[in-house]
């Protein structure tokens, strides 16, 4: 089996779950020996020789880079946030961010002619274009795999139309549309009329491979994503000043970028615990399983969340996590405790029992180690092969 | 001779409501009143009046059928406050001599392995109950979920009863058979009866499963399984939840059907008989059995894993005894009630982590999505009680 991938740069090159699925996923799919034309946007910055040697010695992989500026989650009502780390990022949305998208599209035309290949695999609305592209260059039956949609980054207010018309348009021209969850799934099928035969659910995994840093854990409770309404940083933060309230001895990590960084900050201020709830910008890196192991806690409050890799990174550098309903890990995921992102009294209550109730600290820390061992990325690459096979055999 | 023992166990729990970190100190209201009230009124409706319909049919129709009960004091409680058909009808079924109703602990506790005190106190508890409701005095004693070994022989032979029924668990027979009557070690009268799990599972867990070989199963087979018996043994006892017939096992199995047919098929071998346990303990007893570890009937272990197997339960158990002292010389006589409510086994089920990842047989009536979920809102309770005592005490 030989798939044409257009996907996104792997970490640390690239933060968040879509290059790190990207990553896992070719990685499994190269160990059960399909060859896999990765094709991804790339950036000025010349940094290709760093990530070349995260991909496991295998032939069956070989990347294809693009000169781009697209990265994910860029956003197209308002300029891309500047942040600590990411500062070298081109700034590019609204009709530039199309323009790109577009020119992706037409340089996928032209791989598809020159590569050997038997399905075309793309990953997230910006890849779209390209996919279709290259079906319609290739004849090659086309699978879309939707990480995200328009409805989960916006909230569902906002919706950007140009956006929801390609995800639309690419979920429908595909022969085959894989969800990253049961409840993204759904999403397609009410918002975007696509037929639900049509929809494979494959949950996302982690490499469970485990680093001890030695770190300490400190009474220390942590959010770690994008600073997005999306991801419920807000709903964090309420949750926090709830527990000062009754513990003021514990300290708030947000850790991550996003547009509502500053935000957030001067609302901690505000509410007079800025001192309790620390910034440190976006981490990568070892330095994240360094966060995730001096934590004590992990909460993952996403108002909309796909599926959610953060929960299983953290249960694997062995912290307990508290993860929002309205999440596709919280499909899969038994070993931790579940809340309404918006029950933030609840959230707080929880918080607050488990940092001082610790044998159920101990027993979800550790059924919840045991628990993600079994997420390893073999188990998705073997579905999407199947996936492959029903799209190329009908 | 085969003589059939059927002993049925009806109980629900006073389940706790999500108790939040900040209700301690400011509500001491524990139970879920509206889902416990539910949940009495949905087993009474699929359970209890349509099973007790089948049940007095079989007496009016054959006067050699007998059967028996266990009610806990909590179950009875909520009977007389919200199903008091329901109840009226057990009084009647109570009232034909043919039914006989055994002592338990009032709050179906694990008293008697964290003090012999309470437990007394709840075993005379119970029998006042069942005298005041049901006009009798139990002489047969099971305690809570059949846990059982020879010191609790002896206590409850101390109280007065002429025997005790456990389940006979294949560790514990070993080469010896269920179906007779044994002496349990260092009793002097005492009887014990044991359950014969393999019959009795046959109805209870087994009877719906279609990738059974025995499926479907008719009263004419397990009549005939019972009757071949004769000559290698006395007494079958048949022990199981009485939830088995509507709620376990739905109406639409023919469960009742099933039931309504079988005293008949069984009364057709003239060896055949019923008894009540106070008739089966009359019988002569083949030898004595020594059990000095404590066996259940529950879960493959048919142990007390299931309640005190990780270290949340563990912890619970120990916070809730460690404060007996305390309750019983505060004087309050709710806060007393509170307590010994929140003794009650199922709460400690709850907490179960065995068999989680799985789902079965403990998430059944469980008003929690995990079992950490249990723990966390059982320990804040335990706070405010202890809140409570303190203002008792000064």
């Amino acid at each position: 089996m030989r798939v044409l991938m257009f996907g996104w740069e792997f970490p640390p090159m690239s933060s968040g779950g879509l290059g790190t699925a990207c990553y896992g996923l070719t990685k499994g799919l190269s160990s059960l020996g399909v060859q896999v034309a990765f094709v991804m946007p790339h950036g000025p910055e010349d940094a290709y020789a760093q990530y070349v040697h995260l991909i496991p010695a295998s032939k069956a992989l070989r990347t294809v880079r693009l000169s781009s500026g697209l990265r994910p989650y860029l956003s197209v009502s308002r300029p891309f946030y500047r942040t600590r780390g990411q500062a070298r990022l081109a700034v590019l949305y609204g009709d530039d961010l199309f323009h790109e998208v577009q020119r992706l599209a037409e340089l996928a035309r032209g791989i598809a002619q020159e590569e050997q290949f038997d399905v075309i695999h793309c990953h997230d609305w910006m890849t779209f274009p390209a996919g279709m592209a290259a079906k319609e260059a290739s004849g090659k039956p086309l699978i879309v795999h939707v990480h995200a949609t328009e409805f989960d980054r916006t909230g569902g207010n906002n919706v950007n139309q140009a956006v929801y018309d390609i995800e639309r348009q690419g979920m429908h021209a595909a022969d085959l549309v894989i969800a990253v969850s049961q409840f993204t799934k759904d999403k397609l099928v009410a918002h975007y009329g696509v037929s639900p035969d049509k929809i494979a659910v494959v949950h996302n995994a982690i490499d469970p491979e485990f680093i001890d840093y030695g770190e300490k854990k400190g009474k220390m409770v942590l959010f770690l994503g994008r600073i997005t309404l999306q991801k419920g940083p807000d709903y964090f933060l309420e949750a926090a000043r709830r527990c000062l309230e009754v513990d003021p001895d514990i300290r708030f990590v947000i850790a991550g970028s996003g547009d509502m960084e500053g935000r957030l900050i001067e609302r901690a201020a505000a509410l007079g615990i800025g001192d309790k709830v620390l910034f440190p910008g976006f981490v990568t890196g070892p330095d994240l399983d360094r966060l995730y192991q001096m934590a004590d806690l992990y909460v993952m409050p996403s108002v909309s969340e796909p599926f959610g890799i953060t929960p299983l990174e953290a249960l694997k550098n062995k912290t307990p996590v508290i993860v929002s309903r309205t999440s596709g890990v919280s499909e899969v995921l038994r070993h931790c405790l579940k809340v309404d992102f918006w029950d933030t009294e609840k959230l707080a209550s929880k918080i607050l029992s488990v940092l001082r109730y610790r044998e159920a600290h101990h027993l979800l820390k550790e059924h919840g180690y045991q628990e993600v061992q079994g997420f390893s990325w073999q188990n998705p690459a073997k579905k999407c092969v199947e996936v492959y096979k029903r799209a190329c055999h009908g | 001779m085969v003589k059939v023992c059927f002993y049925f166990q009806a109980h629900q729990p006073y389940r706790i409501r999500e108790y939040s970190i900040f209700d301690i100190g400011k509500n001491s209201a524990y139970f879920h009143e509206q889902k416990n009230r539910e949940i009495l009124k949905k087993v009474a409706n699929k359970c209890y009046l349509p099973m007790n319909a089948v049940l007095s049919e079989l007496l009016r129709k054959h006067p050699e059928f007998k059967v028996s009960f266990s009610f806990s004091g909590v179950l009875l409680e909520q009977l007389e406050k919200e199903a008091p058909e329901a109840l009226k009808s057990f009084q009647d079924l109570v009232k034909t001599g043919r039914v006989e109703i055994l002592g338990e602990t009032y709050y179906h506790s694990l008293s008697f392995l964290y003090s012999k005190d309470e437990f007394v106190r709840q075993v005379r508890l119970h029998a006042e109950k069942v005298k005041k409701i049901f006009g009798v005095n139990p002489k047969v004693f099971r305690n809570t979920e059949l846990i059982y070994n020879n010191e609790l022989a002896k206590w409850v032979e101390d109280l007065g009863y002429s025997a005790i029924l456990a389940e006979g668990a294949d560790h514990v027979l070993q080469w010896r058979s269920p179906n007779f009557v044994y002496k349990p070690q260092g009793a002097q009268k005492m009887r014990l009866l044991l359950k014969n799990y393999k019959l009795s599972d046959d109805i209870a867990f087994r009877f719906s499963n279609r990738g059974w070989e025995q499926w479907p199963l008719t009263a004419e087979k397990f009549a005939q399984w019972v009757g071949a018996f004769n000559g290698s043994g006395e007494v079958i006892n048949l022990f199981m939840d009485y939830e088995t017939f509507g709620e376990h096992q739905w109406p639409d199995t023919g469960i009742f059907d099933f039931m309504r047919r079988l005293p008949r098929e069984i009364l057709k071998h003239p060896d055949n008989s019923f008894v009540t346990p106070a008739e089966a303990a009359k019988l002569q007893p083949v030898a004595e059995l020594d059990i000095p570890y404590l066996v259940s009937w529950a879960d493959i272990e048919r142990d007390v894993s299931a309640w005190t197997g990780n270290e949340m339960q563990r912890a619970a158990l120990a916070k809730i005894y460690e404060i007996e002292k305390a309750v019983q010389e505060s004087g309050d006589a709710q806060l007393l009630e509170d307590w010994r409510k929140l003794q009650t086994s199922d709460h400690f089920y709850y907490m179960c982590t065995k068999w989680f990842a799985d789902g079965d047989v403990h998430k059944y009536f469980n008003p929690y999505e995990s079992p950490y979920d249990g723990y966390l809102a059982y320990m804040n309770i335990l706070n405010d009680v202890r809140l409570r005592l303190e203002a008792k005490h000064g």
